[in-house]
């Protein structure tokens, strides 16, 4: 190598590492400008911009809750995601763990009618399933958006792929010489073998539930029941709360820190769940 | 010998595959089966809020196919769908060639994969609420940085109003939904990369390959089904487009006939006060599952791989010419 190749080759690398910083740039300061504006007036918005917070935080809060029941649109969210993973994470563990390690005459035409739900986009079924919910009354419960998560085909084709990778038969045979109950020996034994893929997939349900908007505007219609997205989306039509833009910021800012620390604690799992989706095809 | 006893213990224990899988069975063919299944059949049916369902054939598949309003928006997705799919797939190819190049060896891939990702964390409602607010043409902060800049250039700015304008709405929208979707492709792209064989790049320094042959000889036939997966399932969550589009633009305002979606479409038929027409939704739900299958199938077809089905005939006729 000559030298001019060399420093060509350094600006090169300067200048491709200054554009993904820019991209990087850009992929997080419209959050950042959430966060400083959440904290300015909504006059202070209005006349410049500024990338310094200000002293109004607790003046917009008081302004937003005038309109939304913040605290309770968390609690409503924190309830319904919270129900909806957990179920979502053992039921899929435990149909996985079947699919896996049993040979009965129904696993392929489950396994088959995963595969298949799992390339149906979502609004197939979504009339059906507002007709289903208006006959059965569960139309403002959380029944709706709770239960069906112990359904998720895309967890379990994951973790079904997951266990097979993980769990070795020799364990499952030791663990029957024993004369442990097969209930037992998922709960004691192959629960704790897969909880890294189990944790993974809890993640991005979490993620989704909580981020879950058209199911809980059409199921929910009384204001107190509404989860957090739905409430914001509500805020649009509060015609004289957009003159004070900052309880706005505020409010979306309040939506989209939870999620920012369960991300900031849990990256690696995330960004791991979705190579593993990209490669598994 | 060994093998076939124990064969045998396991096979007497294969009945609790049913209980393993009963909880979901039940849930998924109450919940899940059920509910698609009747909106097939709703489909037929002249359904409004209530009364009684009577089945009329085909008519409401008729009628979508007639009407015009289907139609446009239709065409406003795929324009949506089409300027995003390229600002994003671009992007996320960009990225991947550069952090996969063999001489620049690009660091720090960990740290910029989490940044890129952190606008998909957010809530569609969320990044919708944030850009109405950031690009409103009056007290929005980019226009106001925009007119700071323009002063300080010595010129004026007429502020732009971004998402009240049918001409530069459906594009803000693209935009704001690249910025959402890129950083997951990107990732994709690079677990297609990092899952090549490093064999692959030790054999092609050996023989002192250059890195555009490395990348077009190597890395881009080896991630082509990652490609495929990335073009696919972009296509069926971009036909599916809801969120953005109806949380920022109201149905009053004149841009909305540029932004309505097939899915806000479905949506007006099927829950808007006033306009429920339960049977027509249903129908609307299906043709677009019929388009989003077409061309699903014709992208399968147009990304399929023709080396393989090229290498497996040859491999055949030089087993020919052995014998």
């Amino acid at each position: 190598m000559d030298k001019t190749s060399n420093t060509h080759d350094l600006i090169m690398k300067g200048l491709l590492y200054f554009a993904l910083g820019l991209l990087a740039v850009v992929s997080f300061f419209p959050f950042y400008l959430m966060i400083i504006n959440a904290t300015r007036s909504g006059v202070e918005i209005s006349r410049s911009f500024s990338v310094i917070p200000s002293k109004y935080l607790t003046e917009n809060y008081k302004q937003l809750i005038k309109y939304v029941n913040i605290p309770r649109g968390i609690l409503n969210s924190v309830i319904v995601s919270g129900f909806a993973t957990l179920l979502t994470v053992y039921f899929s563990s435990l149909t996985a763990y079947g699919l896996a390690f049993y040979k009965f005459k129904a696993n392929k035409i489950v396994f088959g009618a995963i595969l298949a739900f799992m390339m149906i986009p979502g609004q197939l079924s979504l009339i059906g399933f507002y007709q289903l919910c208006t006959k059965l009354h569960l139309v403002n419960s959380y029944i709706p958006l709770i239960i069906p998560a112990v359904a998720s085909p895309g967890t379990v084709f994951f973790l079904r792929q997951y266990a097979i990778s993980t769990v070795p038969t020799t364990l499952i045979e030791a663990a029957r010489i024993d004369g442990s109950n097969e209930l037992r020996t998922f709960h004691k034994i192959i629960f704790p073998l897969i909880s890294p893929g189990v944790a993974t997939m809890g993640i991005m349900a979490f993620i989704g539930n909580w981020n879950s908007y058209l199911l809980p505007m059409i199921i929910l219609n009384k204001t107190e029941k509404f989860t957090l997205p739905v409430m914001v989306s509500t805020l649009r039509s509060a015609t004289d709360l957009q003159q004070n833009q900052g309880a706005t910021y505020l409010a979306v800012a309040i939506s989209v820190i939870p999620i920012m620390l369960v991300f900031a604690f849990f990256s690696r799992y995330i960004i791991s769940s979705i190579s593993a989706g990209a490669v598994k095809e | 010998m060994e093998k076939k006893v124990d064969n045998k213990r396991i096979n007497s224990y294969n009945h609790w595959g049913y209980i393993f899988v009963l909880p979901f069975t039940i849930v998924f063919l109450i919940f899940s089966v059920y509910p698609v299944l009747r909106t097939l059949h709703l489909s037929f049916t002249d359904l409004k809020v209530m009364g009684d369902a009577h089945f009329i054939g085909f008519s409401n598949y008729a009628r979508v196919v007639k009407d015009k309003f289907f139609w446009n928006s239709l065409l406003n997705t795929v324009r949506i769908w089409g300027v995003n799919i390229v600002l994003q797939l671009g992007l996320a190819f960009l990225l991947m060639m550069v952090f996969s190049d063999v001489k620049y060896k690009m660091k720090g891939l960990g740290f910029f994969r989490v940044v890129y990702y952190l606008p998909n964390l957010i809530a569609a409602t969320s990044v919708a609420f944030l850009f109405q607010t950031l690009l409103d043409w009056r007290y929005g902060t980019f226009n106001i940085m925009l007119n700071g800049i323009a002063k300080l250039f010595g010129g004026t700015y007429n502020p732009i109003d971004w998402i009240g304008s049918g001409a530069t709405v459906p594009y803000v929208i693209a935009v704001i939904q690249s910025w959402m979707w890129f950083g997951n492709s990107f990732i994709m792209l690079m677990a297609g990369v990092q899952g090549i064989s490093n064999d692959y790049f030790e054999a092609a320094a050996i023989d002192g390959a250059g890195r555009w042959t490395v990348f077009g000889k190597i890395t881009l036939p080896l991630i082509r089904p990652i490609l495929m997966y990335v073009a696919i399932t972009s296509l069926i969550g971009g036909l599916q487009m809801f969120d953005l589009p109806f949380l920022m633009v109201i149905p009053s305002s004149q841009a909305y006939s540029r932004v309505q979606t097939v899915m806000m479409y479905l949506y007006r038929f099927g829950f808007t006060a006033g306009s429920i027409n339960t049977g027509y939704a249903s129908a609307v739900a299906y043709m677009l599952f019929l388009i989003i299958l077409v061309v699903s199938l014709i992208q399968l077809y147009l990304f399929r791989d023709k080396d393989a089905a090229a290498e497996k005939k040859m491999v055949k006729q030089a087993k020919r010419e052995m014998r």
